[in-house]
């Protein structure tokens, strides 16, 4: 490989506000074309933008979980151009004084952890949406809807630290686990809530100047990610390789070739004319303010991930798993509000339950068995009132209809039997019944126990205590 | 000259506006001239003045998140040049 890539990426987040960040119109997915729209995000004239004060919580959130150091003064600015889905011909966003500044994130790279820089966190307004086919009538022209224009968005963006798509997705992904966990974005990328624009060059190894990058728009799944970066690599350098030159320029990915290509057109000669937007004051975020909110976060993915190992004792693996979503992360410590052992509860959230979710599609949210509730199975297994195997049944029965542990292990006569004269006497029964395997353990041949536990469970229904079972088992075999 | 013919020329591509050549002549003056007396602030020492974005010394103006009563579609295509069902129709964008 002669060459190293160079990637920065700039994401947009939609924030999980009531309502746009100018207006009070509703920012609710999926409504009728421009039900939702107002003066303000009509941008009709003399209507004026009053800024959504969540969206200034949610944008320091994100600014402390990423590092960054929140600006005590930042500006709203216009940056201007056409298009039909920006209806004041200018698009309100933050320019010289953005709201957070200088952050990183930490992701695991191929050699390890490396740092990624986080140049800045801007707010601003998103455009409408345009529909250029699929409307009864709609003829040749486009239809323009306006419902989304100016719903809330942070836009961040990285330094150009990223090297290879594998890191670019490794952050993206990191990022989206941090606005998810912070609560302040729904995550869903489907719907656009988090989108990513690739900035993309080559240079040779060894060269300390970057080459000339192209951007690649909205891409918006991390699997589009890593191919629409790895294309446009390789592109630039057989470009290059062919002695050509890389042109600076917006492309977009195509999910149905896995290509990128250029976007050409009048909107290539975009030149801004950023200036601070009069109708929006300055806004002043004082040192309480950041304090406070710094209070108010959630304990992040990442803290979570290091405690679970060393407080609790689990398995990198599973400290993982367990941490990837905030909602199980939750899940798993109501079990140990609840009394549970971690490593037990552990590895039921990630057995049991999960296997549960998964066959039934559902999200662990609509778990139907509470986490108090599998603290108490959990528990009854901890007492020996009950096998590990018994409580899997007992857990199918409270996952299909409901109900506490103790009452269905009642109700089934599901009590584990420790009781050694009951045992006893189905072991009895059973070595009476199999002289010939009896014979052939007594000769040495201590496989056969196996199939002396098994008959004896089988017999007792899978309640017998198994290391009663055990016990005895050894003491009578012996003989 | 503070600014040139090409300048006007790019400016009112930017804003979308079709000037005829003799406009286009008149404008440049005429902006050349504005831009010629502004100039006279830069005999000002400015170096430690926070630039001025507004003229009343005003900060943090916030709304509360809830929800008002849009004005519904009707309402907002009220003055529409072009509408199919509850679109703005605009000119075919190029996608």
């Amino acid at each position: 490989m002669k060459y190293q890539a160079v990637i920065g990426l700039e994401v947009h987040v939609q924030l999980k506000t009531n309502t746009k960040i100018f207006c009070g119109c509703s920012t609710q997915f999926g409504a009728s074309p421009n039900s939702q729209t107002c003066p303000v995000c009509l941008g009709l004239p003399g209507a004026l933008p009053v800024l959504n004060k969540k969206v200034v919580e949610y944008a320091i959130k994100a600014g402390l979980a990423t590092n960054c150091a929140i600006s005590p003064r930042s500006i709203f600015a216009r940056k201007n151009y056409f298009y039909p889905d920006l209806p004041k011909g200018y698009q309100i966003s933050q320019y010289e004084l953005p709201i957070c500044v200088k952050g990183h994130l930490d992701i695991d790279a191929d050699l390890g952890a490396k740092r990624i820089g986080i140049t800045r966190i801007h707010m601003e307004e998103d455009a409408g949406k345009l529909v250029h086919s699929d409307i009864p009538g709609l003829g040749s022209g486009s239809g323009v809807d306006l419902n989304r224009a100016c719903t809330p968005l942070l836009e961040i963006v990285s330094e150009p630290d990223i090297r290879t798509a594998d890191e670019a997705v490794a952050y993206l992904k990191k990022l989206h686990q941090i606005v998810v966990y912070l609560g302040i974005c729904d995550g869903n990328m489907e719907e656009g809530s988090f989108r990513c624009d690739a900035n993309v060059s080559v240079m040779r190894i060894g060269s300390d100047r970057f080459g000339t990058r192209t951007e690649t728009k909205n891409v918006n799944s991390f699997r589009f990610v890593k191919q629409a970066i790895e294309y446009e690599i390789e592109r630039q350098i057989e470009l290059i390789e062919d002695g050509g030159k890389v042109v600076q320029e917006t492309r977009l990915f195509d999910p149905n070739t896995g290509e990128t290509r250029s976007m050409r057109g009048k909107e290539e000669a975009h030149d801004y004319r950023y200036f601070p937007d009069p109708d929006l004051v300055p806004l002043v975020i004082s040192n309480d303010w950041v304090e406070d909110t710094r209070l108010s976060l959630p304990e992040l993915p990442e803290a979570k991930l290091l405690r679970y190992q060393s407080e609790m004792g689990l398995t990198p693996y599973d400290a993982e798993v367990l941490t990837a979503v905030r909602e199980l992360a939750e899940y798993f410590e109501a079990c140990l509000a609840a009394g549970s052992q971690p490593k037990m509860a552990a590895n039921w959230i990630m057995g049991e339950v999960t296997r549960g979710l998964n066959d039934n599609g559902l999200e662990i949210i609509a778990c139907p068995v509470t986490p108090k509730q599998l603290a108490a199975l959990l528990a009854l297994i901890e007492k020996g009132t009950i096998s590990g195997k018994i409580a899997k049944t007992v857990f199918d029965e409270m996952w299909q209809n409901g109900g506490e542990p103790a009452k269905i292990v009642e109700e089934k006569g599901l009590v584990q039997v420790s009781d050694t004269g009951e045992i006893e006497k189905i072991i009895d029964e059973i070595m009476a019944a199999n002289m010939g395997q009896v014979e052939e353990y007594r000769g040495g041949k201590d496989k056969v126990f196996g199939f002396f536990v098994g008959q004896v469970m089988r017999a007792s229904k899978g309640k017998a205590n198994p290391a009663v079972v055990n016990d005895l088992l050894v003491k009578k075999l012996k003989g | 000259m503070k600014i040139s013919r090409e300048d006007v020329e790019k400016v009112a591509v930017l804003a979308r506006l079709e000037l005829s050549s003799d406009e286009i002549s008149a404008l440049t003056g005429q902006m050349d001239a504005i831009l010629s007396y502004v100039d006279k602030l830069n005999e000002l020492e400015t170096d430690h003045i926070v630039p001025t974005a507004h003229a009343v010394p005003l900060e943090n103006a916030f709304r509360v998140d809830e929800i008002r009563p849009s004005i519904g579609a009707e309402n907002a295509l009220f003055s529409a040049p072009d509408r199919v069902n509850d679109f703005f129709r605009v000119p075919k964008v190029i996608e």
